[in-house]
């Protein structure tokens, strides 16, 4: 186990309940966020759903307007193609936040200034059939600009898809790898601090009952003691007259065979 | 381009559909080469593919539209490309019909909602 690692302190316990309020609170927002993406990715899937749908219809209309303008006005087509061009239709990127995602959003707009350019087309169908392209560049502007909204449409769904896939990635990681890894820290923490607890109030009552048994090995001496010098008061003189009488004894020459004089 | 923050969008495409695209105003050509490419039925793969990836690789091309048939064609290229921005769109042509079950947009998209829409 990782959290043999740890130090079982009691200050390691506190940090460690701590991470785990973190990591908690870290869990829940995460899954509100995931939540949310979800939301609006599923709101952007269907729309991708129903403008690919209609994209289909409108492309057809706009391709059959240019058929009619082909037959009115006659093959233009490389009169289009050919020349030096600017494009006057642009798309300008700027950002939607949702839950802390950015989502590319393109706009599209008319580029105001390319007179020349388009005066160069604007003679197309001068003879005839006029009237067909003009109605079919609307419908392909018309095209054009669904598919601007569709392209937006398209990058939100790959990056929302991305941003949920992380989202997800971090939220299962704290769920079922960092939560339960603090939790075990924790116990381990706390089931070390409690067999300390355990050992110290054993080692505390073992202290106690040597003390215990000192103190009553000693009060058993000194009442032996004092039971002794009681009794040993008559005795006493006695035993130090005899010992007198025992010690000169030592030097009476009577009983030794050894002494000559 | 330097002188105008928008960004381009590129086409390729048949020439029906370049050339509608273009009446639209999308067509720039200037010295570097041209946002469009006509696919005609003479035009190697090779040149598409390199279209699409100098395409996609310009920083002033926000979208990049391309025909289905045409993206059929070149499904590797398109299967590799991960970016975000440019973003490419396949698009119905005038001969093809739109099928949403080749667009790799919607195969996502189905794989997800389990196809029902």
């Amino acid at each position: 186990m990782s959290g043999a690692i740890v130090a079982p302190t009691r200050m390691a316990l506190t940090m460690y309940k701590t991470k785990r309020v973190g990591a908690k609170k870290g869990y829940e927002l995460l899954k509100k966020k995931s939540d949310a993406l979800k939301v609006r990715f599923r709101d952007i899937m269907k729309d991708i759903a129903r403008t690919k749908g209609n994209m289909a219809d409108q492309g057809s209309s706009a391709f059959f307007s240019l058929t009619q303008a082909q037959y009115a006005a006659g093959d233009f087509r490389q009169q289009v193609l050919q020349g030096s061009l600017t494009a006057s239709v642009r798309v300008h990127t700027h950002t939607d936040n949702v839950a802390g995602v950015k989502l590319p959003v393109f706009r599209q707009y008319e580029l105001q200034s390319e007179v020349k350019s388009k005066s160069d087309r604007d003679n197309l169908g001068l003879a005839q059939g006029g009237r067909q392209i003009k109605a079919c560049k609307e419908k392909f502007t018309v095209f054009l600009t669904n598919l601007v909204r569709l392209a937006s449409l398209q990058t939100s769904f790959i990056t929302l898809d991305e941003a949920l896939k992380v989202t997800n990635r971090r939220v299962n990681a704290l769920e079922n790898v960092t939560i339960p890894r603090i939790e075990a820290i924790l116990a381990y923490i706390n089931r070390e601090l409690d067999e300390l607890e355990r050992e110290d109030f054993t080692r505390l009552k073992k202290v106690q009952g040597s003390k215990r048994t000192a103190q009553a090995a000693a009060e058993a001496a000194e009442e032996a003691l004092h039971k002794a010098a009681a009794a040993a008061g008559a005795r006493s003189s006695k035993i130090e007259g005899g010992l007198v009488k025992d010690v000169t004894a030592q030097y009476d020459t009577a009983g030794d065979s050894d002494i000559v004089f | 381009m330097a002188e105008e923050d928008g960004k381009l969008v590129g086409v390729i495409g048949d020439e029906d559909t370049v050339t509608g695209f273009l009446l639209a105003g999308v067509g720039h050509r200037t010295m570097e080469g041209a946002n469009f490419l006509v696919v005609k039925n003479d035009t190697p793969l090779s040149l598409v593919e390199e279209t699409f990836n100098r395409l996609t690789e310009r920083d002033d091309i926000g979208i990049v539209l391309i025909n289905q048939h045409i993206a059929n064609d070149i499904r590797h290229v398109i299967k590799n490309y991960t970016q975000t921005i440019p973003t490419v769109l396949e698009i119905p042509s005038k001969d093809h019909p739109y099928d949403p079950e080749a667009d790799s947009i919607m195969q996502r998209v189905n794989l997800m909602t389990g196809g029902q829409m």
